[in-house]
């Protein structure tokens, strides 16, 4: 297709895929995805949730295929395994005197591989590379309303609760003194970040989820020093990673997963390089602080 | 050991620890530690690293469940008086990130949550009440800086800030004089003599004598337990010091039988 470059105006790059519903609808999805991920993605940074973000995504896995074995919704299947798997997690970690990141990789990893055993064994119609890989050029309608379901209620609860969360993030132990349930708020972020991984999966796949729980929170951290900014940036990086990585998988016929998590990516460098205060290459009119 | 009331023993009693027993997975932490202190005093809580100074604390806010006795702030219990905004601790602070993107008023305004609605949009009270307090500790022209920006000692009196805008009229202070440099220093020290005016409660943990001798009305001093406890001026004896730092057994002295 890309034999159509030199002769079509730059504008037609853009608005052409959109005559194809299966772009639009990819677009407007991974968009999606990408904000909700993008807004989750500085807790989890600030937190120091990045591994917890792949043993979630991970273990979401053998939910997924269950839940198309029993023909509930694939992300009911991959909450409850998500959320499971933390719990698994915490329940290890505190009754033996193994420590946490191994506890991690170990329960990711056994969840991660009952689920290959699982779609191996279970003849269904699920296609593992779509789960592993992600496939939003092939996403189905029910799909679609499951992801704005989901993406609604995690930015419902990261919006009511964004003020907590952030304290939680910062000083558990001053939320916990003015009288903040914080067991409650760390269930409230699990539940986010299980939710955020489902909606994720349909993007980018399993594998490659927790790049959008992490990238783009990293890249505004970077780039700002307050919090709000934080967010915005990252929604905002994390959207347009979404997008123009599926225009180029459209153009260029690459993966699409793997092309919004380099753009992403690519992002981080630029910031990691060129950012005002924080990036490795200082200009003269710079401010070391 | 007995435990008695400070002189001011009119006023209204602010912290009340009655035969507190810690213990993690079965180690002692604490024992029998009796505490009442009423409105209007600074008491020092005195004893040597590992002598369960950060439990009793974690107790008196409520992050550790005792085994045994009761604790009362305001007359309430811990959990209640959290809610009520009664008492504000200030940590050590090792566990924070001091690169996290949030300025000195953002840390400040953090002190305000519990008084707000869920939500925790700041109303007028909150922004006066984070304005004064950021006046009190001197740091209202960095207000707007990031708390990464921030020496050792301002960031201590930003969390001294938050503490001051809850409004509390019970403060825990986990060794506030760690690390500090002179100014800070003194600035606390004039600051906690200001609020003993206004009729708070001050327990402060700390290893430092002279800080003690030079504004402490009571001291606690403790090793385990309660090993003695009243005014400044009777409690600091060649002593009892001894016995605090010494690593002598508390048992003689407090008079319970050894625990084993």
């Amino acid at each position: 297709m890309h034999v159509f470059f030199i002769t079509f105006d730059p504008l037609s790059l853009l608005i052409d895929p959109l005559s194809h519903e299966f772009m639009r609808r990819a677009l407007m999805v991974s968009a999606l995805v990408g904000g909700v991920c993008g807004l989750l993605s500085c807790y989890m940074t600030l937190k120091g949730w990045a591994l917890m973000g792949d043993a979630v995504s991970h273990s979401v896995m053998p939910g997924v295929v269950i839940a198309y074995a029993l023909g509930l919704p694939f992300s009911f299947g991959a909450f409850v395994f998500g959320v499971g798997s933390v719990a698994l997690i915490g329940f290890i970690k505190q009754k033996s005197r193994v420590k946490e990141d191994t506890v991690i990789g170990l329960v990711f990893t056994g969840f991660f591989a009952l689920g290959l055993v699982l779609v191996s064994k279970i003849k269904s119609n699920i296609d593992l590379m779509h789960i592993l890989f992600g496939s939003p050029l092939g996403i189905s309608n029910s799909d679609v309303k499951q992801t704005l379901l989901i993406s609604f209620i995690v930015v419902f609860i990261l919006l009511i609760f964004r003020r907590d969360l952030m304290l939680y993030c910062f000083d558990a132990t001053h939320a916990r003194s003015i009288g903040i349930n914080t067991g409650i708020l760390h269930y409230l972020l699990l539940s986010a970040l299980s939710l955020s991984a489902v909606a994720g999966l349909q993007t980018v796949g399993i594998i490659l989820v927790v790049a959008m729980l992490v990238t783009p929170g990293a890249t505004a951290y970077l780039l700002t020093d307050r919090f709000s900014n934080m967010t915005f940036l990252a929604v905002v990086s994390s959207v347009l990673s979404s997008v123009i990585g599926v225009y180029v998988s459209y153009w260029s016929d690459i993966e699409t997963g793997g092309s919004i998590v380099l753009v992403q990516t690519l992002f981080f460098l630029l910031a990691f390089l060129f950012a005002p205060r924080y990036g490795i290459i200082k200009f003269n009119n710079s401010i070391d602080l | 050991m007995n435990s008695f009331t400070n002189q001011n023993s009119t006023g209204f009693l602010r912290i009340e620890a009655e035969q507190i027993c810690v213990d993690y997975n079965g180690t002692l932490a604490l024992y029998d530690a009796s505490l009442r202190l009423s409105s209007g005093c600074i008491c020092g809580l005195v004893g040597m690293n590992g002598a369960g100074k950060s439990t009793f604390f974690k107790a008196l806010m409520g992050f550790v469940l005792p085994s045994r006795g009761k604790i009362r702030i305001n007359g309430l219990p811990v959990s209640r008086a959290q809610k009520e905004q009664a008492v504000a601790y200030v940590p050590q602070n090792e566990g924070i990130d001091s690169s996290f993107p949030v300025s000195v008023w953002d840390v400040v305004m953090m002190g305000r949550y519990g008084s707000m609605n869920f939500l925790r949009v700041p109303r007028q009270s909150d922004v006066k009440a984070v304005w004064h307090a950021l006046e009190r500790v001197e740091l209202l022209e960095l207000r707007n800086k990031p708390i990464c920006a921030l020496s050792g000692g301002q960031r201590k009196r930003t969390f001294l800030a938050r503490a001051i805008a809850q409004r509390s009229n019970v403060l825990l202070l986990d060794e506030p004089f760690a690390g500090v440099d002179v100014r800070t220093e003194k600035l606390m020290a004039d600051l906690f003599i200001q609020f003993r005016k206004e009729g708070r409660t001050i327990l402060i943990s700390t290893h430092d004598l002279n800080h003690v001798r030079d504004f402490c009305d009571l001291v606690v001093l403790i090793n385990k337990t309660v090993l003695a406890y009243g005014n400044t001026s009777e409690v600091f004896t060649k002593e009892n010091l001894s016995m605090t730092f010494g690593g002598d057994q508390p048992d003689p002295i407090s008079g319970s039988e050894s625990i084993d």
